[in-house]
């Protein structure tokens, strides 16, 4: 069993009790455990089960790249899925469960795979789907479905905050071990702003669990003394709980702040990201324990030798009674030696080199341990728990010499450089043959906007395995990275550390060496995702050869760990198999994030309310106020209808055209783009933005206007005024202008750069208020000033003058067919020309209208709208409007293109009106029916919807759509499909349903 | 996420301060120009491994557009100028060159 020891854990205060659940079941740690290191005090040594064959599994690691200890945490609102609970901080009211078991964690259904096991090989989903697809269906999917997935998703709403910080610095060191210390130290002294930030809560990583001696000091002396001279300068930022997460180009490097996991609910926002513009960056962000490779090494209480080391150095918790110790290494000595000097038995330490002298193994010798060379474990025996190792030799093919009887076994399969942020940004990796390992090569480091490196490595992160070569190695990259970052290097010394000499590792990838087909398909390499010596191997001999491919077949790596424990054993097999050299297989793609980080940390602020930012036109407060039933439109919110007391939208959307054709309707228009084209070339300019003769338009005339991009198409339109001699008003579509504008600006900058013209977005600047109906003029005239007669202000001109006492500019243009002034007053007096617009107006049954009724009253005109009869491959003679295409001009942006062979095919769909021959409405976007099928063996088709309505006016659906030939077809009856697989039958028609000779707004 | 400095406010601006505008020194081709020459002006771009002639557009910021020279491998960048000009200057071009000696030199390829 696991316990907690009586005098070991440099990291717990034994004083500060935390009570805390686990499937609700109540358990104690105390404060400076983790989650993981309190479950294993209260013997909780099975934490979940596998992702396929649900196998039990225990708590492996000590650190990030644990693979099996996921649980849910917490409850309700913070109730969060697959947190690592051996980098959960144990806090006192902890709840968790364990995840990926059906019914219990003790009893588990779906461990029935773990027999069928031999038909759930590698790439299995994939043949599956090879199956007839009612067995997918029916037989593979609900198993599938029902055995698969880790935790649960949250069903609430999170209430933790968020947030973004951004921070500008010379140097980043990530990772605070020694050497990350040391490189911030380094860096700092040579007067670089420097930034060190820690995964964990504590500094000094490794070497006080592994005991070193630096500058003649303990290790946590030497911790304290560094980190308190760090504190005290004025040019550093230190950060525990603080991830490195990316690395990316031109320096910029995510930092992932976990402020509040552990305290949830202070008020503090749970997690930080940090946004960070580095000059050069240090990555000393350690190495990880490989697993080793025997039968049965995914049992419960087997875990990588340092982790054991870790519990009883730093938690005080013992993993077993009895731990047999594996390796490949002498490092693995220092478990055996942590052990028995805690007082706890090791039986054995079985290692797989055939010689075995030096330092460590033979202190351990000296202490009474049996240590035995050239032996592998042959296999672990237990089911949810270890209780013994079968030894064998290394070299063999697994025939049992000895058995020994355990509750953990400790393997040590040698060290992984984390390499990760060195490989994010283009860092390449280089095969390190001594230690079996890839390293950063220096030679080969990611390269910033100068062209020279950004990213420095230190200590045994950078391969650098001693504490002194650790030491030196951050000393050297703080200098450099502050050096590169335009400082003078500090002429310290950097400290030396007592040396303990080891011998050379041996790389063993499995164990023992030949062992056959039974053994290796109990293996396991990647725990999480159930992925064995066995499936690499079946993956090469199915022929994949690349490591990416062999990854995505077998899912080795796939996990949430991303293959942190499994990665270089699985290039190990298979490079093996391929009868090819490690680093010709190379390893996968390392990409950010180093570990997962939430979500909602991307998101930070931006959420609810300022997710976007809302734009408000002066009157959006009375609408808001007066029944407004809001639709999005660009960055605006406006009303789609007005509702009244006891309205539907529909009933509101009728009332508003009825209203607004028989008296007076009033639009808020602000929204509509307003830019200012000005300049001595101003109407060259505007030749080529338009389709149409701009240039000639007269000042105080308006003119409606359309706008393609380079490839013909339509992309906006509007009626443009021609202010004075050298100045136009364009209007855009809503939500346009600042595309428009910078569609214009784009054109001034690089292509007519000599040309003098100036334009400006000024639509903010002015409210704009749509007075529509046969009583407009009316209350103009109440409100009084300026003549609006049709004598003095016809149909499609402009004039500035004083209404009711406002500054207005006035134009008489029309998007519903009603007489119709559109005016302009000065944004800071919109509000109240409205409100007095709408008091005037009560006698002549003003009511407003939204934008709803402003498309149907525009549909039963036949008039066009941007996003609905375009889409992006509409030229303006699709849709009839060659009239608003200038035959004179010798260019504009479009032309060209309107030229080619495609653009004057008479076989282009053009547009039209459609009435059903029932009166119902047309699905929008349904297509036209034509006889005969395709090559796909579809419906030929002859033309789409493209608007369509209720018409309120007429009593009956109207609708545009493009139709082949259409123009000539008038009057002919063609059928449309229905979502619910029936027909229509519609008849083409002129698009201009009411008033076809435009003689309401002409008066 | 690159960094490039506005020739115009003379920002080392973040890239999500600006907005990509594709290849550089493009030529309009405009009514009257052979189909192959229109093709080429609207769709034939250039995806060279290694230097590269852009346009980018310090859109929230200054508003300007300028021509920025870099590298589609490493994005090193050689330099920004000005998007007022039918070629990339001299300098840079020998800057360039001096970098990448085995570059074909600009408009090699056209
Ligand atoms: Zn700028």
């Amino acid at each position: 069993m696991s316990t907690r020891l009586s005098n070991t854990g440099r990291l717990v205060n034994r004083s500060a009790v935390k009570n805390f659940t686990f499937n609700g079941k109540k358990m104690q740690g105390y404060e400076g455990d983790t989650l993981a290191s309190a479950l294993l005090a209260n013997d909780q040594m099975l934490v979940g089960r596998s992702f396929k064959y649900h196998r039990p599994r225990g708590i492996v690691a000590s650190g990030g790249e644990e693979p099996n200890a996921l649980v849910n945490m917490g409850e309700g609102a913070r109730f969060e899925p697959n947190q690592r609970t051996t980098t959960t901080e144990l806090f006192d009211g902890l709840t968790c469960t364990s995840q990926n078991h059906w019914p219990s964690l003790e009893f588990d259904v779906g461990v029935a795979n773990n027999y069928v096991a031999r038909f759930l090989p590698a790439g299995f989903y994939y043949k599956t789907f090879m199956a007839p697809r009612a067995a997918w269906k029916h037989v593979f999917e609900p198993i599938i479905r029902q055995s698969a997935g880790l935790g649960k998703a949250p069903k609430e709403m999170d209430v933790d905050r968020y947030e973004h910080f951004y921070a500008f610095e010379d140097v980043v060191v990530v990772g605070g071990g020694i050497a990350g210390l040391q490189a911030a130290k380094a860096a700092a002294d040579s007067g670089a702003q420097v930034m060190l930030m820690e995964q964990t809560t504590d500094w000094g990583g490794r070497a006080p669990v592994d005991g070193a001696v630096i500058d003649g000091k303990p290790a946590d002396q030497w911790i304290d003394e560094t980190v308190a001279a760090l504190e005290a300068m004025e040019n550093v930022t230190l950060r525990t709980r603080m991830m490195g997460a990316g690395v990316y180009d031109h320096g910029y490097i995510t930092g992932y702040e976990r402020v509040a996991d552990h305290t949830p609910g202070d008020g503090r926002p749970r997690h930080r990201l940090w946004r960070i513009r580095a000059k050069q960056i240090v990555t000393a962000t350690g190495a990880i324990e490989r697993p080793l490779s025997f039968a049965g090494n995914d049992i419960p209480g087997v875990m990588l030798a340092s982790a054991v080391r870790d519990y009883v150095v730093n938690y005080g918790v013992s993993i077993g009674e009895k731990t047999v110790v594996v390796t490949n290494n002498d490092d693995g000595y220092r478990t055996a030696i942590a052990l028995v000097e805690a007082g706890l038995q090791v039986p054995m330490v079985v290692d797989a080199r055939s010689e075995v002298e030096g330092e460590l193994p033979n202190k351990a010798r000296d202490l009474g341990i049996r240590v035995e060379a050239g032996k592998a474990i042959g296999k672990v025996k237990g089911g949810k728990r270890v209780t013994g190792v079968g030894i064998c030799l290394q070299n063999g093919e697994g025939g049992a010499l000895e058995e020994v009887k355990c509750d953990a076994v400790a393997m040590a399969g040698g060290w992984s450089p984390v390499v990760h942020l060195w490989s994010h940004c283009g860092g390449k990796l280089i095969w390190d043959e001594t230690q079996a390992h890839f390293r950063p090569d220096a030679n080969r480091a990611p390269t910033g906007a100068n062209g020279e490196a950004f990213v420095l490595t230190a200590g045994i992160a950078n391969g650098d395995m001693g504490t002194t070569e650790a030491l030196a190695s951050g000393d050297a990259a703080g200098k450099a990275a502050a050096k590169a970052a335009g400082h003078k290097a500090s002429r310290k010394a950097a400290p030396k550390a007592d040396v303990v000499a080891e011998n050379a590792m041996a790389p063993v990838w499995i164990m023992p060496q030949n062992a056959g087909p039974d053994l290796r398909m109990k293996m396991w390499l990647d725990y999480q995702n159930d992925v064995k010596v066995s499936d690499v191997q079946l993956a090469a001999r199915e022929g994949y050869e690349s490591v990416e491919h062999t990854k995505r077949y077998t899912t080795l790596g796939m996990a949430t760990d991303q293959g942190k424990l499994s990665n270089i054993n699985g290039l190990a097999i298979l490079a093996d198999s391929l009868n090819a050299e490690i680093p010709q297989v190379g390893t996968t793609t390392f990409r950010p994030p180093y570990t997962p980080i939430s979500m909602a940390s991307i998101a930070g602020e931006a959420r609810g309310e300022i997710f976007q930012p809302l734009r408000k036109t002066p009157m959006h407060d009375w609408i808001e106020n007066n029944g407004a039933h809001f639709e999005p439109v660009g960055h605006w919110r406006r009303p789609y209808a007005y509702l009244q007391d006891g309205e539907t939208v529909e009933e509101a959307v009728k009332r508003e055209v009825k209203n607004t054709r028989r008296k007076l309707g009033l639009l808020d228009a602000s929204t509509l783009g307003k830019i200012i084209v000005k300049g001595p070339d101003a109407g060259k300019f505007m030749d080529m933005m338009y389709t149409n003769m701009m240039s000639t338009l007269k000042v105080g005339k308006c003119r409606y206007g359309l706008m393609c991009n380079e490839n013909g198409f339509l992309s906006d339109d509007g009626v443009v005024a021609r202010m004075d001699e050298d100045t136009w008003l364009c209007h855009t579509t809503s939500g346009g202008a600042d595309r428009i504008h910078g569609w214009m600006e784009e054109w001034l900058q690089t292509e007519w750069w000599d040309w003098d013209v100036y334009v400006a977005n000024v639509t903010e600047q002015y409210a704009q208020v749509a007075v529509v109906g046969p009583n407009a003029r009316k209350v103009l005239e109440k409100l009084g000033g300026m003549d609006v007669t049709k004598g003095s202000l016809p149909f499609m001109e402009w004039a500035e003058g004083q209404i009711g006492g406002f500054d207005t500019r006035v134009f008489r243009i029309s998007f519903s067919g009603e007489l119709s002034y559109e005016i302009a007053v000065p944004a800071s007096q919109g509000r109240a020309f409205w409100d007095a617009l709408m008091e005037a107006g009560e006698e002549f049954g003003v009511q407003p209208y939204g934008t709803e009724c402003l498309h149907i009253m525009r549909a039963e005109k036949g008039f066009i709208m941007i996003g609905d009869e375009t889409d992006g491959t509409i030229i303006p003679q699709d849709l009839g409007l060659n009239w608003a295409i200038s035959k004179k001009k010798e260019d504009f942006l479009g032309k060209r293109a309107q030229e080619r062979t495609f653009m004057t095919n008479p076989d282009r769909w053009k547009l039209v009106g459609l009435e059903t021959l029932d009166g119902s409405v047309l699905p929008d976007g349904a297509y036209a029916i034509k006889e005969g099928d395709n090559d796909n063996g579809q419906r030929n088709m002859e033309g789409r919807v493209t608007s369509t309505y209720h018409s309120p006016t007429l009593g009956r659906g109207i609708a545009m759509g493009i139709i082949h030939n259409g123009p000539d077809r008038m009057g002919e009856v063609i059928e449309f499909g229905k979502v619910d697989g029936t027909m229509v039958k519609a008849k083409i028609v002129d698009q201009v349903f009411f008033d076809k000779n435009g003689e309401k707004q002409d008066v | 996420m690159l960094i490039l400095e506005c020739p115009y406010c003379g920002v080392a601006a973040e890239e999500t301060e600006l907005a990509a505008g594709g290849e550089a020194h493009l030529t309009r081709f405009g009514p009257g120009s052979s189909d192959d020459d229109f093709e080429t002006y609207m769709f034939m771009r250039e995806n060279p491994k290694g230097v590269n002639f852009e346009r980018w557009r310090h859109a929230n910021g200054c508003g300007k557009w300028f021509h920025a020279a870099r590298c589609t491998m490493t994005l090193e960048v050689f330099g920004t100028y000005s998007a007022q000009t039918y070629e990339p200057p001299a300098d840079l071009i020998k800057a360039i060159k001096k970098k990448r000696p085995d570059w074909p030199g600009y408009g090699a390829h056209k």
